[in-house]
Formats: C-alpha cells, sequence, structure tokens
C-alpha cells in the first residue's frame, strides 16, 4: 500500500509546491508574495519528509527542521519590513 | 528560588525539546538537557519581563482537547470551501471584545482562532480590548463572537487569573 | 512489513498530502488576499503534521528504537503558522489590500 500511497503523495504535493510558485510569480501584492514563499517552504518540508520515508533514510529529518526555522524567520522578517519600512527597529 | 530557577516550566520544556532534538532517552542526554534547561532561563532572564502563572491547569489541558478536535473540524470545513470554489464563500471581518488581558493569554487566544474553523486573527485593537478576526465563510457574525468567547477564552480566563 | 501498519502508512501519507494540495489550491483559486490566507494557515499545516506523524510512525518501526524527533517539527510549525499568518494580515491592512470582506482600519501598534 505505502508503495502505492507515496508517487501519488509526490505527485499531489509537488503539484502543491507549483501552485505556490504561481502564486509566487504572479501574485498581485506583496504580502500574497510573502504568503506564497512561506506556503512553498511548508510544501518543501513536506516533500523532504516524504522523500526521508522513500528512502528509509532520516537524515532529511534535519534539512526538514532547518527549512522550518528559517522559512519562520525569513517570513516574518518580510511581513515586519512591509509593516515597518524597516526590519530592525 | 527565583535566581536559580527562573522559569519552572520553561526548564522541562527545554529538556524535552533537547531530547527530541537528539531522539534518544539516553541518561547522559537528559542530564545534559537538564543542565541546558537550567542554564538557558539563567542567562536570558532579562528578555522575559514576566513569568506566567498558570493558576488551572485542567482548564489549559480541557481547552487543549477541545481544541485538537477544532483543528480537524476546522481544516475539513475549509478544505470543502477551497473545493467548493470561492463563488460560495461568504468572508466577513469580526471584531470580538476581549475580557482578557494579559499578554501571554491574549496571543494564546490569537494563536487558537487562527487555527481553528475558519478564522484568522488579523490584528489587536490598540487598546487590546478587542481583536480583528477574519472569519472564511459566515452568515452570523454575533454566534461567532459568542463560539470564540465560551470556547476558547473563558476557559483561558480561568487558567490564567488568580482565583 | 506488517499489513495493517502499511494501511495505516498508507492512509496518513495519503492525507497529509490531500491537505498540502488543498492549502495551495487555496492560495491559487480564492478572490482575495484575507481568504487566501486560510488555506496555507490551516490545510497545509495540518497536511504536514500527518506527514510527520507518518514519517515518525515509519522510522519508529523501520529504524532502531522509537523515533520522535518528527514531533518536533510538527510543533514548531503549528506554533509558528498562527503567528505568521497574523503578521502578513497585519501587512496586508496596512497596505489596504482590497478585500472582499469590509476590513478594518489598520492600527498602528505592529510589533507590540
Amino acid at each position: 500500500m505505502l508503495s502505492i500511497a507515496l508517487p501519488i503523495a509526490f505527485g499531489l504535493v509537488a503539484a502543491a509546491a507549483g501552485m505556490s510558485l504561481w502564486r509566487l510569480i504572479f501574485g498581485p501584492s506583496a504580502p500574497d508574495r510573502i504568503l506564497a514563499l512561506d506556503t512553498l517552504y511548508i510544501n518543501t518540508i513536506a516533500l523532504l519528509v516524504l522523500l526521508g520515508v522513500h528512502l528509509s533514510s532520516p537524515l532529511y529529518f534535519e534539512a526538514a527542521l532547518l527549512i522550518a526555522l528559517m522559512g519562520f524567520v525569513g517570513t516574518v522578517a518580510l511581513a515586519k519590513y512591509l509593516l515597518r519600512g524597516d526590519i530592525i527597529e | 528560588m527565583k535566581q536559580f530557577l527562573p522559569h519552572p516550566i520553561i526548564t522541562p520544556a527545554l529538556t524535552l525539546v533537547w531530547l527530541l532534538l537528539n531522539n534518544s532517552f539516553a541518561p547522559g542526554h537528559i542530564v545534559l538537557g537538564l543542565l541546558l534547561g537550567w542554564a538557558i532561563p539563567r542567562l536570558t532572564i532579562d528578555f522575559w519581563p514576566d513569568t506566567v502563572r498558570i493558576h488551572k491547569p485542567a482548564a489549559l489541558l480541557r481547552l487543549f482537547g477541545v481544541f485538537m478536535w477544532d483543528i480537524l473540524v476546522a481544516n475539513l470545513n475549509v478544505a470543502r470551501l477551497v473545493l467548493a470554489g470561492p463563488k460560495h464563500i461568504r468572508p466577513a471581518f469580526v471584531a470580538v471584545p476581549l475580557d482578557m488581558d494579559h499578554a501571554f493569554a491574549i496571543s494564546l487566544l490569537a494563536n487558537i482562532i487562527s487555527l481553528t474553523p475558519g478564522t484568522v486573527s488579523a490584528q489587536l485593537s490598540e487598546d487590546r480590548r478587542s481583536l480583528w478576526v477574519h472569519a472564511l465563510d459566515t452568515d452570523n457574525p454575533d454566534a461567532l463572537i459568542a463560539e470564540i468567547k465560551t470556547r476558547y477564552e473563558a476557559p483561558l480566563k480561568e487558567a490564567f487569573t488568580p482565583c | 512489513m506488517n499489513p495493517v501498519l502499511d494501511i495505516v502508512l498508507a492512509v496518513l501519507v495519503l492525507t497529509g498530502a490531500v491537505f498540502t494540495f488543498i492549502g495551495s489550491l487555496g492560495l491559487v483559486r480564492l478572490r482575495d488576499f484575507y481568504t487566501r490566507l486560510h488555506g496555507p494557515t490551516k490545510a497545509t499545516t495540518l497536511g504536514v503534521g500527518c506527514l510527520l506523524i507518518a514519517s515518525a510512525v515509519y522510522f519508529s518501526f523501520d529504524g532502531d528504537g522509537i523515533s520522535l524527533h518528527e514531533v518536533l517539527v510538527t510543533l514548531f510549525l503549528f506554533i509558528t503558522a498562527p503567528v505568521s499568518a497574523h503578521l502578513l494580515s497585519m501587512a496586508a491592512l496596512h497596505q489596504h489590500l482590497p478585500s472582499q470582506a469590509p476590513a478594518p482600519e489598520p492600527e498602528d501598534n505592529a510589533g507590540k
């Protein structure tokens, strides 16, 4: 079952990443683009976790954790920039 | 006591994070985790101006159960609305009046609102008296406010105010 | 592999992937920024949560000993998703983005 479910899941998550990319490129406003970038980070985490299960390797977990940390910091910094025109007050 | 162990909740939390990060519950890691959990709050005590006091942990636990269930319902709801298409949603901004003034409780409430059915907390008013919430699909804003107040705010108030 | 475990893992992985997909679908399909905000904050977070639980179960039964560090990523995502959603909606209100619903006036208390 898992061997059938994994390729489908890969396809769905890759399609999700594609749609986030679409919004990142065409998104009419800056907050839309930041939201798309944030979603793209989370999609990437999903892809890495799936790859880890597919290859039975726990190595990808660290990468997923780092992307989660950096993605959050990046989103907050960009949103702050839009709010204040400055990141560090 | 306060100087020695400034945050009795953060210490076990940090220890747990350390153990999970190492994915091991070996005695050596437990000792090192406890050491870090003790040292980090001591070094960063200046960044934590006020300590959080939970007066009723049971209320918080019950809220956690309700919250977990609501996350599931929220996701099925949002998934249904997204699949139904943009024509069928009726978004609205709603101002929820707040009865709490504890900063931590308000931020907890805002986070809970963001993760539960069709609502995202948009902004807090200047005087911290009301919270603007964006609802994805609502036809009765008053019912939504009442639901947020009884379901989430009441237990939080109970847990964080001294009795 | 144990057949029951196999089915549980397959269901978890598929549920997670479907929710991740729906979250991004909302991002593309809905009309204004504030409604688009709902998809990624809820669906995507739960989707990745399901995938991470699947991964934790998989490595607990496959490798040596239980594997719980996936819980850390799940926890982190569930804590950060509402924070970034809140900041983004404040930024959007600040920029007076068009909204389907009448929007409130932005407050100048960012960062408090």
